[in-house]
């Protein structure tokens, strides 16, 4: 009785423990999902173990030297030891030995995460801008943004720079991080080994809405991707004018909206994101709000409102306006 | 002799003692201006998506939080202790130059000022907003500081506040190099120099070397945002890396200017507290001086992420974990010379011994990342500020406490109340513990730095409660200290010349101790002279006319023309560049020809 008492009462701490840890991580650098994060997982957990060694070794000394040698009332005033020549060289050497065991695996990850693309590898260039970022697939002429799909077990590679400020791609699970500078390029190889969708954000800090630059990687099945990618090889939705959508593309057309944004076949600007397929994202703004139909409004109609310091203004659209240009963006699948 | 009362003889001294006192004080304010703003920073970030305060007012705190306590609190702090404690512990009357000395002070509470004052000012710039505090971080980096980005007043008074505070940084430097190196008293050779006083002469070269680098740096920004050169544009040839190399060869050493003075003081008080001289004086002196050396190849692994390739990630991982070594000896030499000890646990020792306990995290968790792989998923999150705060707080701040509650007693006559202080201290650890340990997790499970506002779905909301809570701890033992100082000023304990059985040469003297330090300058013949030598030690009253250093205002006069200067091109004024340079110009003049009182 007593004996199940007992491994209850530590069954239900261990239960609760890992409940505390197992909670829902989504950016966490400790759940890797490509062979770019394995080997820095990899390597973090040989250093993680070192480190906790050490920490115990000379907390422990320390904890141990400062009770034992506590002052006590009346006893002989100590001896004065200046030094000990053997001693010095022996814990100059421990931490060498220890940082050279730590070291080689370090310069070997350091050559295996930097070397070049291999043949075959799927191109993107990544593009920072504050504050989102535009996904190019030079061989499939694709343009979009925020969401990088990519396809499973491919090897891939991010050839990154940026239109303004420095920004920093992180995606940790399959990704790591890797600042995006103007003028200079800087890549990413990766190959992502599970399906799901990675979330990750801007690490450097880039201006007002550093915090509101949020990415995904969504890794797809390969015939899901390739299916992805005919849809967005395909000229954008052309609605039926006297629909509300096709309202919408008058009302979008002759509105400063053409400025910024790229519609195939509609508009050239390229300031801001490609929406030749919007409707096709789940989410707008930088990853910062869900792509549904209130949070389109809400965003045309006051976009610094809503994400400061954003480069998009607010746009003057009677109700009726921003009902069918919301429609519109709607119907780009 | 001059005036010793009155706000008038503040102004005008040349003491080192009390401008020791002016730097303590000054720095303590801006010390506690930091900490609210680390509050403020923590409030916003206690729950997730929470809107108290808006993104540019959070960048404008976190910038603020971390320019201030770098230059204006922790920087000086260590400049109040190098004052009041350098001269006493060399057998000195005063620094080499008392008036430079003075000219440092008033630079930095005049720079400190004038940063400070963009909180305030913004209507005076039609910004719409009554702050215009620097919000580029305090590393600042190009490009997003350039005009074309930061186009407010912001960023100005944040590099013509970093230039104004070199300016002290620099005069300081010099003046400690030249006091350690000529003014010591007989018999004191290098190696009989308390290890505080060997610290601060470490500190002082990393001073004067590290601070023209970014005085380049800024010199370079200025151009660039106020007379339209391209230092770091792209679109003219420039190249914003250029910053980062600059600021980091500037900012590694910085990282070894905060570091070294703490464990300066750890190397004074754990000797005092055992009873027992320094374990490897020699080893922990050369190892200080190689810290000093090594933390000028090491720059680059602030920029792991950068890109720089991978032989110089590999050469530059390299070096920073070389780096651990000399500070692994310190520390093992430290717990030899507790080891065989009679360890008295006053609040100083408990300072010490926590600075020891902390640095220990603060250094494994830096040879985490300084492996360049592994950096590319620490750097820039949260795992980084936990890293900082332990080095920085659990090792500069504690460090420093250390060094005040050991040596209040010489400054001020009065022992600070030990219970008082006991509690301060267990405060501070369990609260900095509360505060920084949890952001090791909140960075490996995703959360970067310098984000106002994090999405719930991250699931680091509890931790960050948990730190916050932490900070407001930190806060409250930070209470107890200043309840602690003001009711010392009448209550204290009467020190006496030694109230800790120290064994520098700053014990053998009253406390506070007369305006000319020592009666008559003594001759040492070993490291320990108090322990060795007591009876030649003691003083005997005055010998005839000391010669101390008049009062002077012109150093004050000569300081109030550099933020004249500054105010000139933050606001476009010709006419003010004049004013400046002429107060400037006259308080050299007048400071160079003052007539000598004898």
């Amino acid at each position: 009785m007593h004996r199940t008492a007992r491994v209850t009462f530590w069954l239900t701490i261990l239960c609760v423990a890992v409940a505390g840890c197992g909670g829902h991580y989504p950016q966490s650098t400790l759940a890797p999902r490509s062979d770019l994060g394995l080997s820095i997982d990899h390597l973090f957990t040989g250093i993680f173990g070192w480190a906790v060694g050490v920490f115990i070794v000379v907390e422990g000394l320390l904890l141990f030297t400062v009770i034992k040698f506590r002052g006590r009332p009346g006893a002989q005033p100590p001896k004065s030891i200046h030094g000990h020549t053997a001693l010095e060289i022996a814990w100059t050497l421990a931490p060498v030995l220890i940082l050279v065991v730590v070291a080689v695996p370090t310069v070997r990850t350091i050559f295996q995460t930097q070397a070049p693309a291999p043949a075959g590898a799927l191109e993107v260039d990544v593009i920072g801008h504050q504050w989102w970022w535009e996904y190019r697939y030079p061989a499939q002429a694709i343009v979009t943004a925020n969401e990088l799909h990519v396809p499973v077990g491919r090897p891939i590679e991010l050839v990154m720079t940026s239109a303004d400020v420095i920004h920093s791609f992180w995606a940790p699970a399959v990704a790591a991080k890797r600042d995006v500078i103007p003028g200079h390029t800087n890549y990413i190889v990766f190959t992502p080994d599970s399906v799901g969708t990675y979330t990750g954000q801007c690490a450097e800090f880039c201006g007002d809405s550093h915090a509101n630059m949020r990415l995904s990687v969504i890794v797809e099945s390969d015939s899901a991707f390739r299916a992805w990618v005919v849809d967005q090889q395909a000229p954008a939705a052309l609605p039926d004018p006297k629909s509300l959508a096709g309202q919408g593309k008058a009302v979008f057309s002759r509105s400063a909206c053409i400025g910024c944004h790229m519609i195939s076949g509609v508009s050239a600007g390229v300031i801001g994101p490609n929406l030749s397929h919007v409707a096709s994202r789940t989410t707008i703004a930088g990853g910062e709000f869900p792509n549904d139909s209130l949070d389109l409004a809400l965003w045309i109609a006051n976009a610094p409102d809503r994400k400061p310091g954003s480069m998009m203004m607010r746009m003057n659209l009677t109700p009726a306006d921003l009902q069918a240009v919301v429609a519109y963006l709607r119907s780009l699948k | 002799m001059s005036e010793r009362t009155g706000w008038k003889s503040w102004l005008t001294t040349v003491d080192h003692k009390r401008i020791g006192l002016l730097y303590f004080w000054t720095a303590f304010g801006f010390f506690l201006v930091g900490g609210l703003e680390a509050l403020l920073i923590r409030t916003q970030l206690a729950r997730p998506e929470n809107h108290l305060i808006s993104a540019q007012t959070y960048n404008q705190l976190f910038t603020m939080h971390g320019t201030t306590m770098v230059f204006l609190a922790l920087m000086p702090l260590s400049v109040a202790l190098f004052n009041y404690i350098v001269p006493l512990q060399i057998g000195a009357r005063d620094v080499a130059f008392p008036r430079l000395n003075a000219f440092s002070y008033w630079v930095f509470l005049l720079g400190g000022l004038f940063m400070n004052l963009s909180w305030f000012v913004g209507p005076l710039f039609h910004a719409g907003t009554l702050s215009v505090a620097p919000n580029g971080g305090w590393f600042g980096y190009a490009n997003l500081t350039e005009r074309q980005y930061s186009p407010g007043p912001n960023i100005d008074f944040w590099l013509l506040g970093l230039q104004i505070l070199g300016v002290a940084s620099l005069a300081g430097g010099f003046n400690f190099i030249v006091t350690i190196l000529n003014l010591r008293a007989p018999g004191m050779k290098m190696m009989r120099l308390p290890v505080f006083s060997w610290m601060t002469l470490v500190t002082s070269f990393l001073i004067i070397t590290a601070f023209p680098v970014i005085t380049v740096a800024l010199a370079f920004l200025m151009f660039d945002r106020f007379f339209g050169t391209h230092f770091y544009l792209t679109s003219a040839g420039g190249d914003p890396v250029l910053w980062q190399h600059l600021f980091w060869i500037f900012g590694h050493p910085e990282v070894y200017i905060l570091i070294l003075p703490a464990m300066g003081v750890v190397s004074e008080v754990l000797p005092t507290f055992s009873r027992k001289p320094l374990f490897g004086y020699t080893v922990v002196v050369y190892s200080g001086v190689l810290i000093g050396f090594l933390g000028w190849g090491v720059w680059s692994h602030h920029m792991f992420s950068v890109g720089l390739g991978p032989i110089a990630d590999s050469v530059f991982s390299a070096t920073t974990m070389l780096i651990a070594v000399p500070t692994g000896v310190k520390i093992f030499n430290w717990i030899g010379t507790l080891w065989g000890g009679q360890i008295r646990f006053t609040t100083a020792m408990l300072f010490s011994l926590g600075f020891i306990a902390m640095f220990i995290i603060g250094g494994l968790s830096g040879v985490s990342h300084a492996s360049p792989p592994a950096d590319l998923q620490q750097t820039d999150t949260y795992y980084v500020v936990a890293h900082i705060h332990y080095v920085l707080f659990g090792g500069t701040v504690l460090g420093l406490f250390s060094g005040m509650y050991y040596w209040w007693p010489k400054m001020t006559g009065r022992k600070l109340s030990e219970p008082l202080g006991q509690v301060h201290f267990w405060l501070t650890l369990v609260g900095m513990n509360l505060a920084f340990f949890p952001m090791h997790l909140i960075g490996l499970l995703g959360m970067p730095r310098r984000i106002y506002t994090y999405p719930a779905e991250l699931g680091v909301g509890n931790l960050n409660l948990v730190s916050t809570v932490g900070a407001f701890l930190i806060a409250v033992a930070l209470l107890v200290f200043i309840f602690n100082l003001w009711r010392t000023r009448t209550r204290g304990e009467i020190a006496g010349n030694d109230p800790w059985g120290g064994a520098t040469l700053e014990w053998s003297i009253p406390s506070p101790p007369p305006v000319h330090n020592f009666d008559a300058i003594p001759t040492v013949h070993g490291r320990m002279p108090l322990w060795s030598e007591p009876e030649k030690m003691k003083q005997h009253g005055p010998v005839g006319h000391m010669h101390v250093p008049p009062g002077s205002i012109w150093p004050f006069v000569a300081a109030c023309g550099l933020p004249l200067l500054a105010s000139s091109l933050l606001t476009h004024r010709l006419w003010l560049v004049f004013v400046g340079g002429a107060v400037l110009l006259v308080g050299i003049y007048r400071w160079a020809f003052e007539p000598f009182e004898v």
